[in-house]
């Protein structure tokens, strides 16, 4: 009999402690499938961060690191310089990434850092209970913004892939969702190419993933897809930021300071 | 091996090299910068890595994710930037991971200056970072002793699975000394099969601080105060000088001021005042039962410091109420003078002469 449909192998047989109508549970089966069909398993290293998916490692059937709160691209930085063969991903919220852990996602990002960043979007801190995120919608009500974010006290959401596609180093920027079946084929095709591109250690890889959180968003799971398409979509495109290419000019180099331009007296 | 003239922060970095320590993160701070600058070069001959980070919590978490993978990860800071590696240090901790950190102390708190101080006592030695951990915490004396030091920090680090702290004064980092190179073995280590080196063949590994089951953490704060209780029994380290003959004062000091401590008990003899001293080596474990066995011989004991009042409060709990413990210590980046201290000790003797 034909096999149509398992467990990755890259997934261990786990209930995940996740919400209904969250795509937490879909990304990570997308991360193993492609894990799996690279054929990457046995040398993958993942870094859980803090939050959701802080228990990440219960769910994925690989080596995984614990890092604090937004600390995961520099666990990645120490593994992957440490040990190059390894293929590395962190897979982070949008709370740890875009606000405690802003320094270390935009430097590894932009030393080339040649791991994998699965970034899950979804406008809200999730584990603490529904507090305002930087990537919080204007006027989104939250626990910590119970008249709706407030642009002209604490600003705009930020949006990470127009932010690190404005950096020269990072090689691959795409921005997916996993809220429709088309949608999920998308995603699934930005992660095999940011893992294909860091097997063939080419560049830092980031995939940031649109996602839902019907319990926090205090919707139910269909709404909140649609709240995703209409709300989030429009302010956070769809859609790839940055290609890889392989450099072909020479690297820039700036003469020493000491060195002279040979006009001096 | 002849002896070469090495400044302190880069015989530290071909120390630790040496050793083994071949992954190495780091941040630029006064005064420990040579460490970083030496190591940028010489890390690329042999063949390890070497990356300057963002900043010292990026530091500390590049040597939690290169020691997860079963490498020999180390950094070097100084006080304000050694602060910023305690959230990094805890979590290491907490996983087991080994590491070495060596922090160059200058004077605090706050940004204070550049200046050696060891106002960082209490930081390394009782934690420093949020939750029930302890560091291996070993104080160098002289350069040649920070060159010795290294290859034990990263074979103690292996061996408990824990971080090791080297803290010297920015005098160590800072001076030039003969220093020689031995050759150091160490009985074999376990092999790092918790290290998180892809699941070939075996169950997925994890390097993990997060126990949500009351029972599961309180097992991990047991079995870490065992580790330091084992400590207490193996890892205690001290110098005694003068202790071989009759001595009315015990002076306590480590590092930098255990050497100004010397001097003056040679200025007191002079005086016709006998003193000796107790050096701690290791200041987590302290070496709590010597300063008890050596204090009592003495009518009073005196901590000398770059701080104000730190390490006198390990003497004190030493010593119980057995002898009076008393403190002598400048801070603010002014290193005692050997005057100050005979003075500290006439003051306290009342005109006393044995």
């Amino acid at each position: 009999m034909k096999t149509l449909f398992k467990r990755p192998e890259s997934l261990t047989d786990t209930p995940t402690h996740y919400c209904p109508g969250c795509t937490h549970g879909v990304v990570h089966r997308l991360v193993a499938e492609v894990i799996d069909e690279l054929g990457l398993r046995e040398r993958t290293v993942g870094i859980a961060p803090v939050g959701c998916s802080v228990l990440a490692f219960n769910y994925f059937n690989l080596d995984f690191q614990q890092a604090a709160h937004g600390r995961a691209p520099a666990l990645a930085t120490g593994i992957k310089r440490a040990r190059p063969d390894l293929i590395v991903f962190t897979y982070q919220g949008d709370g740890d990434l875009a606000s405690i852990g802003m320094a270390e996602i935009i430097h590894a990002a932009n030393r080339g850092e040649k791991f994998t960043v699965v970034f899950i979007n979804n406008a809200i801190y999730g584990m603490t209970g529904g507090q305002m995120a930087p990537t919080t919608m204007p006027g989104q009500v939250t626990t910590t913004s119970p008249r709706g974010r407030d642009v002209s006290d604490v600003g705009y959401p930020m949006r990470m892939c127009e932010l690190l596609a404005s950096l020269r180093t990072p090689g691959f920027i795409e921005r997916v969702a996993a809220h429709t079946p088309q949608q999920v084929v998308k995603a699934r095709r930005a992660l095999k190419t940011a893992f294909e591109l860091q097997r063939d250690n080419k560049c830092f890889t980031f995939v940031e993933c649109l996602s839902t959180c019907p319990t926090n968003w205090g919707v139910t799971p269909f709404e909140a897809t649609r709240w995703l398409e209409e709300h989030l979509a429009p302010y956070y495109p769809v859609q790839n930021f940055k290609k890889y290419e392989d450099e072909k000019d020479p690297k820039p180099q700036t003469p020493d300071p000491k060195a002279g331009d040979g006009n001096a007296g | 091996m002849s002896k070469v003239l090495m400044k302190g922060n880069e015989a530290i970095a071909e120390s630790a090299i040496r050793a083994g320590g071949l992954c190495y993160f780091c941040y630029p701070l006064t005064p420990q910068s040579e460490v970083a600058e030496y190591l940028s070069r010489r890390m690329v001959e042999v063949g390890g890595a070497y990356l300057q980070a963002e900043s010292e919590v990026a530091v500390i978490n590049m040597v939690y994710g290169a020691a997860g993978a079963g490498a020999r990860a180390w950094s070097t800071s100084s006080s304000p930037g050694f602060s910023l590696m305690m959230e990094g240090l805890s979590y290491i901790a907490a996983a087991e991971l080994p590491c070495v950190v060596v922090n160059i102390v200058r004077a605090g708190p706050g940004l204070g200056g550049i200046l050696p101080s060891q106002g960082d006592y209490r930081q390394a030695t009782k934690g420093g970072g949020h939750g029930d951990y302890r560091c291996l915490v070993l104080a160098p004396s002289s350069v040649q002793e920070a060159v010795d030091m290294m290859p034990l920090a990263f074979d103690r680090a292996d061996r408990y699975r824990n971080p090791v702290i080297v803290i010297g004064d920015g005098m160590i980092g800072q001076m030039m000394e003969p220093v020689e190179f031995k050759e150091w073995t160490f009985p074999p280590l376990p092999p790092k099969d918790w290290a998180t080196t892809g699941a070939r063949g075996r169950k997925p590994n994890l390097i993990n601080s997060l126990h949500l089951a009351p029972s599961v953490e309180e097992q991990l704060n047991i079995t870490l105060a065992e580790k330091y209780e084992q400590m207490k029994r193996e890892e205690v380290r001290f110098e005694e000088y003068n202790t071989d003959q009759p001595y009315r004062v015990l002076l306590v000091a480590y590092g930098t001021t255990a050497r100004i401590g010397k001097t003056a008990i040679a200025q007191l003899r002079e005086k016709g005042i006998s003193a000796a001293l107790l050096r701690p080596i290791t200041l987590f474990p302290f070496p709590e039962a010597r300063v008890l066995e050596l204090g009592r011989k003495a009518e009073f004991l005196l901590s000398v410091e770059m701080s104000m009042g730190q390490l006198v409060e390990d003497v004190r709990c030493a010593m119980g109420r057995e002898r009076p413990v008393h403190f002598f210590g400048r801070s603010g980046g002014i290193v005692p003078s050997p005057e100050e201290v005979v003075g500290a000790v006439e003051s306290r003797l009342g005109g006393g002469r044995s």
